[in-house]
Order: structure tokens, then C-alpha cells, then sequence
């Protein structure tokens, strides 16, 4: 459905909106004293921009809402490097030992497809930077389960399912929304009676549904398949055969 | 870096709350959509390449979070709403010419979403097509086209002919 127009109308619209160079704005006004058609469509227009600013430019002199301007960063935003300035540091403190990140990032997918890798470094990344907070790992605690489950499925535009896995041993700590290279993404944490924790991450795909996969990003392990534009990845400090019995449980409630 | 970064989106939240508004044509809806594009930006200011226009990249933010919302939900809001707002209130003087300022808002309420955005962007926010086109994420071809269809629209509905064939978004 898409008219293409002719280069002459381009011009006069283009004049109309000072987007030509000198030049051919002149030949555009030579132009326009011989045509009077022209010139009244390039007239019009002209009319059209000042009452539009005339309409909306007012709104540019309201005052900022004090909400907008406290905005302030709640996730992801300081730089990648402080946040693993930070999450080193509390690494040092020996919160978690034999984990580190940062020395290492060699990425040793198992039987992964090449496009999926990049969600094993996120969910590694988001392991690695809230798993360690001891006050602010998460945003919206589980106590407060339906307005985490409301937010999460408002943000990420559809029904999120909290997945229980207390026969592992594991509690709900709380869930926030970070942001991902595919647009929102929901983090779920969950934490055992020792203080061992995982993370459940889900982001927006655009890869077919796939199987488990399994990857390992230093320390850390991941779990990962794709199911109905979803992309899923269990993330944990710990062997593989520790953390895929959750990664199966996970998986059949999601898809039961 | 990241002071100087919020200070240049401060300078930028009233450009984003009117391309809000234009938007959403609801001054609530609008100024969620500001906060959630704000929370983006802070998130993603690495992925901003400092000699480049940061508007441009903000607005490119808020286009996208516009259309996923839609993609959810279709906004119940009608023009009225911008109309009651206090925009409504700012009397314009003596236009002569073909149209005044209400004509025009009624006029607009008749556009298609895509043509209010793009007279917006070109129009009022004074965009070169190259940047709209990297805002809409479309070629700067669909950009003239698309701007060619809504100015020409506009100017039927102001004479008081109605387009020919009004465009609606599905």
C-alpha cells in the first residue's frame, strides 16, 4: 500500500521542512513562482507546521512531574564494569565462595545452538550481579506473590507463572524486571535454608521452541530452552547434576 | 558519565512527556510511558553513542514501548482527552488563513496513529526524515509517503472535504 512519490513532491515537501541544501531550495522556489498549485500545497503545509507547533508547543513549557524527575537507577543502570566492580567485591568478601567472574568469560556451550548463547551470558550476568545482594536482591518481594505476578505479566505483555520449588528445597526470595537485549526480562530468585540461590530469567524470543540446553559460564550453571517466544534460563552456583533436577521441575510446570 | 547522562534526559523529558502525549493522547497513560522510557534509557545508556542524537534514540525507546503496550492492549482513551487538557486552554490569535487551532485538533483525531506520529515528529519536533525513519523503523521512503498522506489528509479535512479514503491502523 505504499505510494511512492514523485521527486518533485518530495522536494516541496522537504522545502516545506528546511531539509534541503541552498541550492536546491532555490530551484524549488524558481519552481514555485511558476506554479501556483505548488505553491499553494507548500503554502498550506507551511500553515499546517505553525499551527501544530502552535498547538504543541505549549506543552513543552509544563512543568516536569517531580515522579519524572527522581527517576532513578534501579536495575541495570549503572555500567556493565561496576556492576562487576560490584559484584567482585562482594565476591571478595567471600559471600560466595569459588565463584568469580570477570577473569573469565569463556562461554563452553554443551549442545547449544549458536543463538541461543547469548542468554546463557545474560542469565550468568544477572546470577552474578543480584545473587550476591544481601539487602536488594530483589525488587518485589514473595510476599507480595500477585503484585509480583501482575507486574511481571504487565511489563513483559503476558501471563507469568511463578514456578514452585519447595520439594527442592528452594523458596520464592522475590522476582524484578531487568532489562535484556530482546526488551524486558522477568528474574525470579529463589534460595535454599543455606543461603544457596538460583534465578529463574525469562526474556521476550524470536527462536523456534527448543529443548534443553545445557551451557556453563564459570562457575555458574545454565539451563535453557525456548518455549512459545520465551526464552527460559535457570541459573545457579553449582554442578549440573545438582541443578537439573530443578531445571526439569521448572520446565514441566511451565509446560505442563 | 552517568550524571551527565541524567542531566541530558532531563533536558529531554518535556520533548519526551509531548511525544508522550501525542502518543498515548492521555496525559496519565503519557506520563507512564515517559517513566518507563526513562527506566530504558537509564538501563541501556551504554548502548548510546555519545555523538549521536539523543533524542532521536530516546524517542526510537518510546515508539518501540508504545507499540509493545499496543500490542497488549488498544488504549480506550479518546482525543477528548488531550482536548481537556491544558493545552486546551491556549487560544491561538488571528490565524488568518485556512484553519484555526480546534479545527486542527479535530482534524488530527481523525488521522490515522502513524500520520499524527509522523507530523509530530517532522512537524513539531522538526526531526530530519533520516532520524524518523530510524525513530519509526522504516525506510526514509515510507517516511515521505507516510508524511505526504497525512499532510495532504489534514489539508482535505481543514477545507471541509473529507479524504478520500481515511487510513486506520488495524
Amino acid at each position: 500500500m505504499k505510494q511512492t512519490l514523485t521527486p518533485e513532491q518530495e522536494k516541496l515537501h522537504a522545502y516545506v521542512d528546511n531539509q534541503l541544501d541552498s541550492a536546491t531550495a532555490e530551484s524549488v522556489e524558481n519552481h514555485l513562482t511558476k506554479n501556483p498549485e505548488a505553491c499553494r500545497q507548500v503554502d498550506e503545509y507551511q500553515q499546517i507546521n505553525s499551527l501544530l507547533k502552535q498547538l504543541y508547543d505549549p506543552m513543552l513549557e509544563e512543568p516536569i512531574p517531580p515522579a519524572l524527575l527522581q527517576t532513578r537507577p534501579r536495575h541495570k543502570y549503572w555500567p556493565i564494569v561496576k556492576q562487576m566492580a560490584a559484584a567482585l567485591i562482594l565476591l571478595a568478601i567471600g559471600l560466595f565462595s569459588g565463584f568469580y567472574l570477570g577473569l573469565n568469560q569463556t562461554l563452553v556451550p554443551v549442545t547449544a545452538e549458536k543463538e541461543l548463547d547469548h542468554v546463557v551470558t545474560e542469565a550468568a550476568m544477572a546470577y552474578a550481579v543480584y545473587a550476591p545482594e544481601v539487602r536488594h536482591p530483589v525488587e518485589v518481594s514473595a510476599n507480595e506473590q500477585d503484585h509480583l505476578v501482575s507486574w511481571l505479566s504487565k511489563r513483559m505483555g503476558r501471563q507469568i507463572i511463578i514456578p514452585r520449588l519447595e520439594s527442592h528445597n528452594m523458596q520464592l526470595l522475590g522476582g524484578r524486571l531487568i532489562s535484556s537485549d530482546d526488551g524486558p526480562g522477568a528474574l525470579l530468585m529463589y534460595e535454599d535454608e543455606h543461603g544457596q540461590r538460583i534465578i529463574l530469567y525469562a526474556c521476550h524470543s524470536t527462536g523456534n521452541s527448543s529443548a534443553f540446553h545445557y551451557a556453563k559460564q564459570n562457575e555458574v550453571s545454565v539451563f535453557y530452552w525456548v518455549d512459545d517466544a520465551i526464552e527460559y534460563a535457570i541459573a545457579g552456583d553449582m554442578r549440573k547434576d545438582q541443578l537439573r533436577p530443578m531445571a526439569e521441575s521448572v520446565y514441566n510446570q511451565l509446560n505442563f | 558519565m552517568a550524571d551527565h547522562f541524567s542531566k541530558l534526559l532531563i533536558d529531554n523529558i518535556p520533548h519526551l512527556r509531548r511525544y508522550a502525549r501525542s502518543l498515548t493522547r492521555d496525559p496519565h497513560q503519557s506520563d507512564d510511558l515517559v517513566q518507563d522510557c526513562l527506566d530504558r534509557a537509564l538501563s541501556r545508556m551504554h548502548q548510546w553513542k555519545s555523538n549521536t542524537n539523543l533524542r532521536a534514540w530516546l524517542f526510537t525507546i518510546m515508539h518501540n514501548l508504545h507499540v509493545s503496550n499496543l500490542r497488549g492492549r488498544r488504549p480506550s482513551t479518546t482525543w477528548e482527552s488531550l482536548e481537556q487538557s491544558e493545552t486546551a486552554d491556549h487560544k491561538q490569535s488571528g490565524q488568518e488563513g485556512m484553519i484555526q487551532i480546534r479545527d486542527l485538533e479535530r482534524a488530527l483525531s481523525k488521522l490515522s496513529d502513524d500520520q499524527r506520529e509522523i507530523l509530530m515528529l517532522v512537524c513539531v519536533e522538526g526531526m530530519r526524515y533520516e532520524e524518523v525513519a530510524q525513530v519509526l523503523n522504516i525506510a526514509t521512503g515510507t517516511v515521505m509517503s507516510r508524511l505526504h498522506r497525512a499532510r495532504e489528509a489534514l489539508r482535505q479535512i481543514l477545507r471541509g472535504e473529507e479524504p478520500a479514503k481515511l487510513r486506520r491502523i488495524k
